[in-house]
């Protein structure tokens, strides 16, 4: 009986080795660093280079007079020029810190509404829709109220990036807690993880991916938010990226517009590609990327 | 029910259900889920629960695991021990290495770091996982899944294990292996296990009595013991011959709700 026992345990040992060897057998992929970089580069490179060869075209063909719309060339004179100088790196400070301030502020107001909605019954009830109402406000139609309240100051712009940029984030918080999986929740609390601690174990990294979602999409509206802001509230010293776009169309001065709006534009795929590689490398953690990578 | 041994200091009841009744809703749309069901586990007893499509077997065991309450009768475990539970899902936390899944009901435990590692590791051999700490589970097959679950319930150190169609969802092959796996860690470790399933032959396979509840409501109706000695095999005769009577009782109960 007991050399049964013993046979049949070694068998099993060998069994199981031997099907999970089976089973996980050519899961594993291995691309070169450098070959994926390029398969995520060239798209984009070749993208960029058409683009600019519309842009060349269309200067050529005499559409509009070089001085209201000037060749990629002279642009990229333009945008050096300005590189060179001080007055970008102060504009771009200007709006990369009312951009900071105004965002961490959301962030913050977002993720405490967030989950006092998806904590209360009674207040989902109560603001849940109106949460969302606010979400499809266009953020330039809070300016002549910010402007009423505030005057032409930086508070107008805080208060217009943070009313664009938190419901979003806060939608994306009852989202996520929404669709944790109950499986999960179960398994949590049979585990051990009640009350705060199931919020930290479970609910919370669950909810990780819809809350990204949602911080990337409130980046977005608070930006827009604060690029409108900026072209309007030029009343102040303070020189800024949305500032700098006003002045140079007053004075009709195409290639610092055209420099400006391409630093503006470069900012917003910087910031874009950071939130899209934090999404990455969540989702390759859950192990919900497809084949390709993507 | 079953007459066990009793020593000194230790209860004679793993898990005690006594007219136990559940309700799901209210009024003219209220569903009794349970109705009066009584049922003790003695320390070390493997019971299988059998049933058709509602019968309340997964109810029974989150009344047991305590997900869910009671709506009429009495549920006491011994030693106020909190059960383990498996699912017919891993259920296991995607964003989390396997390492880190096992680790989980350690953290809340509040258990110092090295100790948490060590037994982690241990509990990783046991379910002969130990080089795969560092995968994700979604790296991993659908029985080896299952196995970590198992580590991570048994991580909790708790006498009870209720089991909920764990191996449902694996294929025949990987499910004779966790079978004989679940075997050798129930009895070395003394676990007093409640297993639902509706495979008769695993039941068979594996328990020392089969419970076979009825559908809607949920009653026992047929409760035999299982003697034949371990290990077992599921293809053996007298598995097929328990299996068999078990299948008997339940089709004519399945049969019943064809009227």
């Amino acid at each position: 009986m007991a050399s049964d026992t013993l046979t049949s345990s070694a068998r099993t040992d060998a069994e199981i080795s031997g099907l999970d060897a089976l089973e996980i057998a050519g899961r594993d992929k291995e691309v070169t660093r450098g070959a994926r970089i390029w398969a995520a580069t060239w798209p984009k490179l070749a993208a960029l280079a058409i683009a600019i060869a519309v842009w060349q075209l269309v200067v050529l063909s005499g559409w509009k007079p070089p001085y209201s719309l000037p060749g990629p060339l002279e642009v990229g004179r333009e945008l050096i020029a300005q590189a060179q100088g001080p007055q970008l790196w102060d504009g771009l400070l200007t709006t990369l810190r009312r951009a900071a301030l105004g965002y961490v502020f959301s962030v913050a107001v977002g993720l405490l509404l967030g989950l006092a909605v998806a904590r209360s019954t009674v207040l989902r009830a109560a603001i849940g829709s109106m949460i969302t109402a606010l979400q499809t406000m266009p953020s330039i139609a809070w300016f002549p109220l910010a402007i009423l309240l505030f005057e032409l100051s930086e508070k107008a712009i805080f208060f217009v990036v943070v009313l664009g940029a938190a419901p979003s984030i806060a939608n994306g918080v009852i989202s996520g807690v929404d669709y944790v999986p109950p499986l999960l929740l179960r398994a949590g609390r049979n585990l051990g993880a009640r009350g705060l601690n199931l919020y930290r174990y479970v609910i919370a990294p669950a909810a990780l991916p819809a809350i990204v979602a949602g911080l990337k999409q409130g980046w977005a509206f608070s930006w827009r938010s604060l690029m409108a802001g900026e072209l309007l509230v030029v009343g102040i010293s303070q020189t800024s990226l949305g500032a700098q776009l006003t002045y140079s169309r007053e004075l009709s001065d195409a290639p610092w517009l055209l420099s400006t709006m391409i630093v503006i534009l470069v900012l917003g795929l910087v910031v874009d590609a950071a939130f899209g590689a934090a999404d990455k490398a969540i989702r390759r953690r859950w192990g919900v990327l497809d084949q390709a990578g993507n | 029910m079953t007459s066990t041994t009793t020593t000194p200091g230790s209860a004679t009841t793993a898990v005690a259900l006594s007219g136990v009744t559940k309700v799901y809703g209210r009024g003219a749309n209220a569903v009794l889920a349970l109705d009066g069901v009584s049922l003790d586990v003695a320390p070390g007893e493997f019971v299988c629960l059998v049933g058709a499509s509602g019968c309340g077997k997964s109810t029974l065991l989150n009344l047991v695991a305590g997900l869910d309450r009671v709506s009429g009768g009495q549920i006491t475990l011994a030693g106020d021990a909190n059960p383990g539970l498996m699912f017919q899902e891993p259920a296991l936390f995607p964003w989390l290495t396997v390492d880190a899944n096992v680790e989980v009901p350690l953290k809340l435990r509040r258990l110092p770091r090295a100790e948490r590692r060590e037994r982690v590791a241990e509990l990783l051999r046991t379910v002969h996982l130990a080089d795969f700490g560092r995968k994700r589970p979604h790296e991993l097959s659908g029985g080896m899944r299952q196995r970590v679950a198992l580590a991570r319930t048994l991580a909790l150190e708790t006498p009870v294990l209720l089991m909920d169609e764990p191996f449902g969802a694996l294929d025949a092959m990987t499910r004779d292996i966790l079978h004989d796996e679940l075997e050798r860690i129930w009895s070395e470790r003394k676990l007093s296990v409640l297993f639902v399933t509706h495979n008769v032959r695993e039941a068979a396979r594996l328990a020392d009595r089969i419970i076979l509840l009825s559908s809607r409501p949920g009653r026992i109706i047929y409760s035999t013991e299982v003697d034949i000695p371990r290990p077992r095999r599921i293809d053996s005769p007298e598995v097929a011959a328990i299996a068999a009577e078990v299948t008997e009782r339940l089709r004519t109960e399945v049969g019943r709700h064809g009227q």
